[in-house]
């Protein structure tokens, strides 16, 4: 019989998971030796300045081309562009430099992160200590803010957000009422006091931003104010939602190894630059230290410890739809990941709870 | 008690590294920075009790393997989100090759 699952952050299955060692576990790692891992964790600023200059100079090239043939069908592909680099290139550029492995400066990982943290919606300091937990509690019912896909799985919900429908609402509601001095109980179990004033005044800050750019579409009497700031987290946001389903989707929940939990896709090379290749995503739940542009040979040294990743998007895809689907009838149904004879197997007496409604 | 405690020979700790050393039920981090000093603090970040020694050593700053939380191993302050309290640190000395560690 399936079990209610309460997602809350302080609700039943949040004070179960600490109760029953499920929070701030200890998380199953291959074994790396040090000298190879040192060699993977080294930060380097180069690609992250390169990968940079190139996305920002395509939003300026895009963005423009869109403002010089606005009124005509030739804008379409222009803000089709600017979109997906606004509205989804800047989720993993949130990331990266929120973990702060993009760039060896950290001043560069601090411009880059206040940036895309403006364009994804995402108040930098609520979303820098969301993500904390993220890592701490991956997919952890009740602990962890960022689980995508709940289960029973939403699909309307879903199908809005490849448009930022919800997700942008929300953050806008939740901009308000930051910028109205409130931070909610949520929020406030995972973001100390002593940085809420912080996100209070940024929250100010991208309100006076909005303010301003409608404004400036009312005095124009046009919307194309608003193509550029604002509108791409909604018309551009569908690559992010595609990529970032994936990363969890249909898998485990409540186990402590990103093996059972997280999906590696191999993606095209167009993708993995919007993406910043979060497409191994095992290989940086396991290890979070490793930079972006160092995640493909970390997948090459450790793949035969892991499941075989999915060859493609639409395989992806074509396995988590289904899981969904199933799930509508039975919460607890979940994609087991199969592993290679070579890797160490799950912690079965662990995990055999979890695992009892797994895919056969 | 202040006890000098031997740790490990000086070349078992790399150039810009850092290793866990295990004493009477506490967990330590001991590092040699780039300029060839060595330095110590508690083992575990002040974050989440993650064994600081499996982080990256760069110039002055330890970071945290499972936030990428960032310490000065030579000072123990904390460099930001998601690490807000400073490490412990602790008196080291080389003699004879050798990596001493003062505990009290």
């Amino acid at each position: 019989m399936a079990t209610k699952r309460d997602y809350s952050l302080l609700g039943r299955d949040a004070q179960a998971a600490v109760a029953n060692g499920l929070s701030a576990a200890e998380w199953y790692h291959t074994d790396v030796p040090r000298k190879q891992m040192k060699d993977l964790m080294k930060r380097e600023d180069g690609p992250a300045i390169r990968d940079t200059a190139i996305w920002l100079g395509c939003l300026v090239l895009f963005g423009g081309l869109g403002v010089y043939f606005w009124g005509s069908l030739w804008c379409v592909p222009f803000f089709f562009a600017y979109g997906v680099l606004y509205g989804s290139a800047s989720d993993s550029r949130w990331h990266e430099c929120g973990h702060g492995t993009a760039f060896k400066t950290m001043w560069m990982n601090d411009v880059v992160y206040q940036i895309a943290c403006f364009m994804i919606m995402r108040n930098p300091v609520t979303w820098r200590w969301s993500h904390t937990r993220h890592h701490t509690d991956t997919v952890i019912v009740g602990r962890d803010p960022e689980i995508a896909v709940m289960r029973p799985p939403d699909l309307a919900r879903l199908i809005l957000n490849f448009f930022g429908l919800l997700d942008a609402w929300h953050a806008v509601i939740d901009m308000v009422r930051n910028a109205f001095g409130v931070i909610s109980a949520a929020e406030k179990t995972f973001i100390p006091e002593s940085e809420q004033p912080r996100a209070i005044r940024i929250a100010r800050i991208w309100l006076a931003i909005y303010a301003a750019t409608i404004a400036l579409a009312i005095f124009m009497g046009s919307i194309l104010p608003l193509m550029l700031i604002g509108l791409p987290r909604l018309y551009g946001a569908w690559h992010h939602v595609m990529t970032g389903l994936l990363q969890h989707g249909g898998l485990a929940d409540n186990v402590t190894d990103h093996r059972l939990n997280s999906r590696t896709v191999y993606m095209n090379p167009v993708s993995r630059f919007i993406y910043w290749n979060m497409n191994y995503h095992v290989e940086h739940h396991m290890f979070p230290m490793v930079p972006y542009h160092a995640l493909p040979k970390l997948h090459a040294l450790i793949k035969d410890d892991l499941p075989a990743p999915n060859p493609s998007i639409l395989h992806g895809y074509r396995e988590m739809i289904p899981a969904f689907l199933r799930q509508l009838r039975n919460e607890d149904y979940f994609l087991k990941r199969e592993m290679p004879p070579t890797a160490r197997p799950y912690r079965e007496e662990f995990h055999g709870a979890a695992m009892a409604s797994a895919a056969e | 008690m202040n006890d000098w405690v031997e740790v490990c020979e000086r070349d078992a700790i790399d150039e810009e590294d850092v290793i866990r050393f295990d004493h009477e039920g506490r967990t330590f981090a001991i590092y040699r920075s780039p300029d060839d000093t060595f330095h110590a603090t508690d083992g575990l970040c002040t974050h989440e009790k993650i064994h600081l020694a499996d982080g990256l050593v760069m110039d002055d700053i330890i970071e945290c393997p499972k936030h990428n939380g960032r310490f000065n191993y030579k000072t123990g302050d904390a460099r930001g989100a998601p690490v807000c309290i400073n490490l412990r640190t602790y008196p080291v000395k080389v003699e004879g090759g050798r990596v001493y560690l003062q505990v009290d």
